[in-house]
């Protein structure tokens, strides 16, 4: 049942790189992770790579495997034949600090520039009163185990390095809309979607949705649906406010 | 040799990142410290992203009889009555608080029909008591309190014109010593991950929320963090550890393939209906209700069942008694060869729900074993063996204000002591981290404020020694790979000072363990300081070796079964001593772990006011029992 299998790690830092080869055991059940650790612990003590939870529930282990975004820990080496040589590279999108790990800050400096929620003002901790069906929208989208993964394929920012400043990113984006849909969240935020975050420069691709390993929609379900209410306020401000009024009263 | 060193002032710092050092930094932070935030991992990578079953407080939406006394009670039991007393009042009567406090940060818990928190059964809970989100609470918990920080940084971005103003996160930051002057707090000293530099932190208090030590063990639900760094920091700065022989054994962690053993399935499978089978098919734990639960759980397969949809007339089935039952019933099975094909035994879901509800209720234990093994847990039954999952022993602490016996040091969430006994109850760490996380922050900050303006300084001397002991395993040219040391410290305490614990294995352990300490001082890392796992396993060694050598010992010592601790050679309860706590420290300039005897806090008359004379009888001694006023205890 185990077999050794060829690995193609890519090794570096900011300075520049390369890939190496790696001839590695492998045994039944076994991930990509199980196997970039045994590297570390038999032929590269100082590989670097993050990881935490070994189970896709903390989004730290995302690279490149075979040029495809995922998580390490949630590839299956079943899912390759013995012969397939694995190529496993950094996440490309972002700055390289060494081997596996990139700098995501990039990602951190636009969750601070979303505006947190906005509490219903006069309602007390203990009071909060909501339907299941109105918190399920935005629980889909608060599964989301920031892995960073839609971030580094979208290619509004994979590709053009200048867009960064501009825009959030699909995850978020899929903040304000999660915000937006929060029954008891109090600002309107489809003007600074659009203006401060960058919606407009979604053209609705959905790779970001394809890479998701929490299986979120992020784009029919967020993107999609924040450029409706969007295109609504510009017809009619009153629009919005109905439909956030109406909300709360059904909750 | 100090020059590449970067340096920063807090008022104070926290260490850690997870549910505890979170709230702890906010209430800090609102009460006008400065304050940093320190953790090895990514902002909101911690562990308490894993948890999944939910958080434990006595909302009484679900059923309206629940209230913090009934909470104390379960707690207290789960714990065998040797939780700190006073600690499980305080949790037992704030969590709600804190559960509702989340809610104006943005959390979205699951809803009653009602519109209010749903809350689910869990083991040894008395009443549906924890409020969830699907089977991913911990991220809901983690994410809402890093957001909450966020909003903190955009008030003071408004403020003060800077997001870090007041509250600043230092992430992939490790810290690897607390610098003292005299005998208080004056600072931390770490490295980056990401360069490998050095950092020094100047503050005059400290909390640590560093979480456990499960790193310690081979088959674990814990992550690569979980070395027991603030266990060792503490007890390297001069306050002690309670209770740490009672290490919890989850019941149900996965077998196989090989490469997931040891992650967790979720309580909530059980809550939720899940039944455990052996090979036979049978429902054992129905053979496993021990005397001191008799009345509480189901004689019948049948009263079990209708115990979901009637909980008032039936009682509840004994696959939810306490996980330190559950655990040792699995490795019994498995013992007695009625297990399964890879050495656990079967929680079956499938012949319970729908496969729908199944996905509603359990999605990433879907996904989990779906992904992992090949198990579709709607259609057929998981595998599953006991797993290292939570330490109940820790910093010894004041507990209304969470102060160690260290001026400036304070300790909350699993990384402290007292506050579950000798066993948890599932739920009551998410909440034990905002009610203690919260009680932290403010400690520390009273603490700062009483010093006025006279604060400790750190001492260069020190500097230099924490430094050169954190650059040594760069300075030697032949030395241990570290990876070997840490697996076979790792197989040790699996095989020796595991579930079932022996005195020869124990001292067995203990000797093994004196060779692992002199062996982790002389490992060799290759390559260099930028992000190198090596070298910083390597820092982590040491502290791994402290608190296994403190479990070992505490374990060696206490002679009974109580809880995340079993003697072979005592298999029963002994109500002596239940007013016995094993506390470690480090006598002044020593390495070696010293155990000493303590009381165990009485119980205050109103809260032993709260159980009948029977069940109290069967945890206190004959003496204490007569001492208990006369007449009716309430
Ligand atoms: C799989 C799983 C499921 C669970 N499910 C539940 C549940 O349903 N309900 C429940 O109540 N409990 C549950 N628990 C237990 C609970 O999640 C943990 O006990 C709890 O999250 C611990 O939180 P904490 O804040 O103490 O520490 P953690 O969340 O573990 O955070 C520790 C922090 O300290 C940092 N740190 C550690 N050492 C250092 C150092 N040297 N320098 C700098 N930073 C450091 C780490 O980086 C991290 O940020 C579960 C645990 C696991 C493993
Ligand atoms: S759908 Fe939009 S956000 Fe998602 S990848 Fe495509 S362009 Fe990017
Ligand atoms: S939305 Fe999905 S892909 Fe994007 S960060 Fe979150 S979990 Fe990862
Ligand atoms: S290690 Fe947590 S998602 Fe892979």
């Amino acid at each position: 049942m185990s077999y050794d299998a060829q690995f193609r790690v890519w090794r570096g830092d900011a300075d520049g790189g390369e890939l190496q080869d790696f001839s590695v055991e492998v045994n039944e059940g076994e991930v990509v992770l199980d196997i970039i650790h045994r590297l570390q612990a038999t032929q590269a003590g100082d590989l670097a790579v993050r990881w935490n939870c070994k189970a896709g529930k903390c989004g730290s282990c995302s690279a490149e495997i075979n040029g495809r975004p995922r998580l390490l820990c949630m590839t299956r080496m079943s899912t390759f034949t013995e012969a397939d040589t694995i190529t496993v590279t950094p996440l490309r999108t972002f700055p390289v600090i060494r081997d596996l790990v990139t700098d995501v800050s990039f990602n951190y400096v636009k969750a601070r520039e979303i505006p947190a929620f906005a509490p219903p003002k006069g309602v007390a901790a203990g009071d909060y009163r909501m339907e299941q069906i109105d918190v399920e929208r935005s629980q889909e989208f608060r599964k989301c185990i920031e892995c960073f993964l839609c971030q580094n394929v979208c290619h509004v920012v994979r590709d053009h390095e200048d867009n960064k400043d501009s825009f959030a990113g699909p995850r978020y984006l899929m903040r304000i809309a999660e915000l937006d849909m929060h029954p008891l969240d109090e600002m309107d935020r489809r003007k600074q979607a659009q203006d401060e975050h960058g919606l407009g420069y979604c053209n609705i691709t959905k790779c970001c949705t394809e890479v998701c390993p929490e299986h979120i929609k992020i784009t029919d379900n967020a993107l999609i649906p924040m450029k409706e209410r969007v295109v609504d306020r510009k017809f009619d401000p009153l629009v919005w406010l109905g439909a956030k009024i109406r909300r709360r009263e059904d909750a | 040799m100090t020059d590449d060193l970067q340096r920063h002032q807090y008022d104070v710092i926290v260490i850690g990142a997870g549910g505890a050092g979170l709230r702890a930094a906010i209430e800090a932070r609102e009460l006008g410290m400065r304050t940093a935030i320190i953790s090895k991992s990514l902002f909101g990578k911690a562990h308490t992203v894993m948890a999944e079953g939910g958080i434990a407080a006595s909302m009484g939406n679900a059923n309206a009889r629940d209230n913090w006394q009934v909470h104390f009670r379960d707690t207290m039991r789960g714990g065998k009555f040797l939780n700190n007393p006073r600690m499980a009042e305080l949790h037992a009567k704030e969590a709600a608080d804190r559960v509702w406090e989340l809610e104006t940060y943005g959390a979205l818990f699951d809803r009653t029909k009602d519109g209010t928190i749903s809350q689910r059964n869990f083991g040894g809970h008395e009443y549906p008591r924890l409020a969830h989100v699907g089977d991913r609470t911990g991220l809901e918990l983690i994410r809402t309190l890093q957001q909450k920080i966020v909003s903190m940084q955009q008030e003071d971005l408004r403020d003060h014109g800077d997001y870090e103003a007041m509250i600043r996160v230092f992430a992939e930051c490790a810290v690897t010593d607390l610098l003292l002057d005299g005998k208080r707090i004056a600072g931390a000293f770490g490295y980056f991950r990401e360069a490998g530099d050095f950092v020094l932190f100047e503050a005059p208090a400290v909390v640590l929320a560093t979480g456990g030590i499960g790193k310690s063990f081979k088959v674990t639900s814990n992550s690569w963090e979980y070395t027991g760094d603030g266990h060792a920091l503490a007890m390297r700065a001069g306050a002690s550890l309670l209770n740490m022989e009672f290490v919890q054994f989850h019941p149900t962690g996965m077998v196989w393939p090989p490469s997931v053993k040891g992650i967790l399935v979720t309580e909530s499978v059980r809550g939720d209906g899940g039944v455990l089978r052996n090979s036979e098919g049978k429902r054992f734990m129905f053979d496993y209700i021990p005397d001191v639960f008799k009345k509480q759980y189901a004689e019948s397969e049948e009263e079990g069942d209708r115990w979901y949809t009637d909980p008032e007339n039936n009682k509840r089935p004994p696959e939810l008694l306490p996980r330190d039952e559950v655990a040792r019933a699995i490795n019994s099975e498995v013992k007695a060869e009625r297990g399964s094909p890879h050495g656990g035994v079967f929680l079956d879901v499938s012949t319970r729900l729908p496969a729908e509800e199944i996905k509603r209720r359990l999605p990433s234990m879907w996904h989990q074993f779906k992904e992992l093994a090949d198990v579709d847990i709607t259609k057929e039954p998981m595998e599953v063996g006991p797993t290292c999952h939570y330490v109940m022993g820790g910093v010894e602490v004041d507990p209304d204000s969470t102060a160690a016996s260290v001026p400036g040091l304070f300790a909350a969430g699993e990384v402290a002591g007292g506050m579950h006994g000798s066993n948890r109850l599932g739920g009551n760490s998410l909440s034990d981290l905002l009610v203690f996380g919260r009680r932290a922050g403010a400690g520390a900050a009273q603490y700062v404020d009483s010093l006025g303006g006279r604060r400790p300084a750190v001492q260069a001397s020190d500097i230099e020694d924490v430094m050169g002991f954190a650059l040594q395993p760069f300075d030697t040219d032949v030395g241990e790979n570290p990876y070997e040391i840490h697996q076979e410290l790792q197989q040790a305490m699996q095989d020796l000072v595991g579930i079932i614990r022996r005195p020869e294995e124990i001292e067995d352990a203990l000797a093994r363990l004196e060779k692992f300490r002199e062996r982790a001082t002389k490992v060799k890392v290759v390559g260099r300081r930028p992000f190198n796992p090596g070298w910083h396993l390597a820092l982590d060694l040491r502290n791994m070796v402290i608190v296994s050598e403190c479990v070992a010992k505490s374990a060696l010592v206490r002679e009974e079964s109580r809880g995340g601790h079993t003697r072979d050679d005592f298999p029963a309860m002994d109500a002596e001593w239940r007013k016995v706590n094993l506390v470690c420290s480090h006598a002044p300039g020593s390495v070696e772990v010293d155990v000493t005897r303590q009381p165990v806090p009485t119980i205050r008359p109103d809260l032993i006011a709260l159980f009948d004379r029977t069940e109290l009888a069967k945890y206190l001694t004959d003496e204490e029992m007569s001492a208990l006023p006369e007449g009716d205890l309430t």
